[in-house]
């Protein structure tokens, strides 16, 4: 029997599976998608917020400013790309001064270090490209950029490595009470677990109301990006906020740690839960108020425009509960969700202590990770690396200048990716400006032949996305 | 310590510029020449446009593309000229250190008198083109598709809108059709077509390939893959004129939007390029072929490059005098 199953392995699931995984249990995760940080985790801000926005006494707040600290603590250990490059929230008229003074003191409340408001000087010093009728501002420099794929990435690898069992593909579709614990049927077979932590996401309600009675609805808060090309990358040096509204966090600007400059998100509601697409009318919204706060954006440099679904519910605050005896739900992780998410994992746990489970430390657990980025490299250790291992000398994406070596990495890994962009997400391989257009079909003749697959078996993402159709006169079209 | 070669040139790219480069310095005298190339053979993209139309003003006949690159790639053999395969520029610098990587040749930093970029350019992919919906596979370039189709002997889709009407994506309309797809159109934003008169007669009109001038693609749906496009007609100002939305049913989308230089090795360098001129901002180091503009036909692409290469030769003579 599984002792704790996880359900979902975004940020949350990926955070709870590391946590879990320094004791002596079994752990399981059932990922419905192919890939680990699918949903919400995949299109986000990509940011560690300092704390200062949600209320004081909340678990968001809490767990946020906890957050921050295990944020820091696990890129280093982990190899996990993150800039401590703090933040800004800029006050352009009289009542935004004022609300940048409530900020500061809930800040305070909060137990945010190092915060201070700014005056007009001392912010065009440190980002002379914001609006010049700035009055003041918050300044956080706890606030931090990461790279949210493989933030969950190194948490799930890191589980994987400490024998806890990451099932991708395997969708939770009902779940029983059974003598001692729960029986979980996947679209891959049953499973039999003394708890589960339902980390769904965007789904968690629905996981919920397998078990329970309706206590809360996830309603879909679709964001939309602009990513744009490093020549506009160091606009900004630390994530520009405007003052915060009923609307949530609003349109930020923000260097990310790849180097680009990525501009939203917009705020309204999604057709349903999967529904990630754009509109030309939100992307405008997003530039014109993005405009407010950094004026002189060249929009032209965009790579990629993009959209990912916030988990609101009805409730102001994370839902954090045990349902039913070893059944906790982690829902409604709107942000700061990915700041939060290593201290929602330890809370979770002490709540399965309280159950009854008993955690003992794991002998032997393996708390490192590190990969070669053969960009960051010093011409002295490229060389190094090359003669070591020669795949390493071969670049696939000439953009990023991503190796065939890191590529076969990645397949070598604890969670091997299976598409093209779960390459890109594990080694950055198609991320740059040409978004993959040259590195894509080398990409997918690696995974053919190491999957031992044939061309078409090779998919962009998700399941269905599939690339190519047939072999030339082959079929009968 | 091992003494470190100086070449006259280091040419990065091997496609027909870098190569004409190379052979026209050689001809005017340069001796220690290298020829980096990232693929595993030259010719940069001429391997894969088997098409014909290539060589009629250089060459006085139609080639097609492989058998344009071959006319200089075989020159080659007769020459000092030094290639190396498989082997990516990493890095150029104003004090004309080349960083290369290879899987064979290692990584190794090169020094050389003159350097000639000749590094092609790229298609633009869809988030430059800002086109909103979902973001379902099947919207490749219309290079990528060639690549398949020519390269690899793979079909990327059946039922193709084309979005843009560049010389890429005309020649891809035909090589689509003529391998069973179904091409239902080719939108353009502009109110003319964006590659040459003679590609728009031979691969579109002679298979009844609409061309929709003034259109736009407005959407693109699909939850996996491409299902549907929206295709709108646009005023002057390219604003969408209601009512005029057609949904074309369709499994792919080829983008052939326009081509962009590929200058990042002299920008990362702080170099700047006039696009008029092969000198850069740094003396000695030159940029031809389509990393400089893009041109319209491979013929001038060599006509170019050798003035590139003419200049590099120059340089190197007139250095060696003064120091």
């Amino acid at each position: 029997m599984i002792d704790v199953a996880v359900i979902g392995c975004g940020i949350v699931g990926a955070a709870c599976a590391y946590e879990l995984s320094h004791y002596d249990i079994k752990i399981t995760v059932f990922e419905s998608e192919n890939d680990v940080a699918m949903g919400t985790t995949k299109a986000n801000s990509a940011i560690i917020h300092a704390g200062y926005d949600p209320s004081p006494g909340t678990l968001m707040a809490k767990l946020d400013v906890e957050g921050v600290k295990l944020a820091k603590e696990l890129c280093e250990k982990l190899d996990i790309p993150y800039r401590h490059c703090g933040a800004f929230v800029l006050a352009l008229n009289d009542d935004e001064v004022n609300l940048v003074e409530r900020l500061y003191n809930r800040a305070i409340k909060n137990g945010v270090e190092e915060v201070a408001i700014l005056n007009r000087e001392d912010v065009l010093k440190l980002e002379p490209n914001v609006n010049n009728n700035v009055i003041t501002a918050l300044h956080a420099p706890t606030a931090m950029i990461v790279d949210p794929w493989e933030y969950t990435l190194a948490l799930a690898e890191t589980a994987a490595r400490n024998s806890a069992e990451i099932l991708l593909e395997h969708k939770v579709t009902r779940i029983n009470e059974i003598n001692g614990g729960y029986e979980i049927q996947t679209s891959k077979g049953a499973f039999e677990a003394r708890t589960i932590i339902n980390a769904a996401g965007l789904y968690a309600d629905d996981i919920h109301n397998m078990i329970a009675e309706p206590e809360f609805t996830i309603t879909p808060a679709k964001g939309e990006y602009w990513l744009l090309d490093k020549s506009e990358g160091t606009r900004v040096n630390s994530v520009i906020f405007q003052c915060p509204s009923k609307a949530g966090k609003g349109v930020l600007v923000t260097p990310t740690v790849h180097g680009n400059l990525m501009v939203g998100p917009g705020n309204i509601s999604a057709d349903s839960k999967d529904d990630v697409s754009t509109t030309a009318d939100e992307l405008e919204f997003v530039k014109q108020t993005a405009g407010k706060s950094v004026p002189g954006i060249d929009f032209s440099a965009v790579i990629r425009t993009f959209s990912g679904n916030r988990a609101h519910t009805e409730n102001d605050d994370f839902i954090i509960k045990e349902v039913k005896p070893g059944f906790i739900d982690l829902a409604g992780i709107k942000s700061p969700g990915l700041t939060a998410a290593p201290a929602i994992a330890k809370m979770a746990a002490e709540m399965l202590t309280g159950n009854g489970m008993s955690l003992i430390n794991k002998q032997g657990f393996i708390d490192s990770r590190r990969h070669i980025r053969f960009n960051k490299l010093n011409p002295e250790e490229k060389s190094a690396v090359i003669k070591k291992n020669p795949a390493y000398g071969h670049v696939i994406c000439r953009c990023e200048t991503v190796t065939e070596g890191e590529i076969l990495d990645a397949l070598e890994s604890p969670i091997p990716p299976r598409s093209i962009d779960a390459v890109k997400r594990r080694t950055g391989a198609g991320m740059g400006r040409c978004q993959g257009g040259f590195c894509g079909p080398r990409i997918l003749e690696i995974l053919a032949k190491h999957y031992k697959c044939d061309f078409t078996d090779i998919l962009q993402d998700k399941a269905g996305t599939y690339i190519l159709t047939s072999k030339t006169k082959e079929d009968n079209l | 310590m091992k003494k470190i070669k100086i070449y006259d040139l280091i040419v990065i790219g091997g496609g027909p510029a870098g190569i004409a480069a190379a052979y026209s310095a050689w001809e005017k005298g340069l001796r220690k020449i290298l020829i980096a190339e990232r693929d595993s053979m030259l010719g940069g993209i001429l391997n894969q446009c088997i098409h014909p139309g290539f060589g009629l003003e250089y060459f006085k006949e139609e080639l097609t593309g492989p058998e344009y690159a071959w006319r200089f790639i075989n020159l080659l053999p007769e020459t000092s000229i030094e290639v190396l395969t498989d082997t990516m520029a990493l890095k150029v610098t104003k004090d004309m250190e080349v960083h290369l990587s290879g899987e064979k040749s290692g990584f190794q930093i090169l020094k050389a008198k003159s350097i000639i970029l000749a590094t092609g350019c790229r298609e633009r992919a869809r988030g430059a083109l800002g086109i909103a919906g979902t973001r379902p596979s099947g919207v490749i370039t219309a290079g990528a598709a060639q690549r398949y189709v020519n390269m690899e002997g793979y079909m990327p889709g059946k039922r193709i809108v084309i979005i843009g009407s560049g010389d890429v994506g005309l020649i891809m309309a035909r090589r689509m059709t003529l391998e069973g797809a179904k091409v239902l159109a080719v939108v353009e934003i502009l109110p003319h077509p964006g590659g040459l008169l003679r590609n728009v007669a031979q691969c579109l009109n002679d298979f009844d390939i609409p061309l929709l001038l003034s259109h736009s693609v407005t959407d693109i749906q699909g939850e996996t893959r491409v299902d549907k496009v929206v295709v709108s007609k646009i005023d002057e100002n390219r604003n969408v004129i209601p009512g005029t939305e057609q949904v074309f049913e369709c499994d792919t989308v080829l983008l052939s939007a326009g081509l962009i230089p590929e200058n990042e090795l002299i920008n990362a360098a702080g170099i700047t390029i006039d696009n008029k001129n092969v000198q850069s901002s740094t003396p000695g180091i030159f940029v031809c072929g389509n990393a400089l503009h893009v041109h319209d036909i491979v013929d001038n692409v060599t006509l170019e490059a050798n003035k590139a290469g003419e200049a590099a030769t120059e340089f190197v003579r007139g250095h060696s005098l003064n120091g």
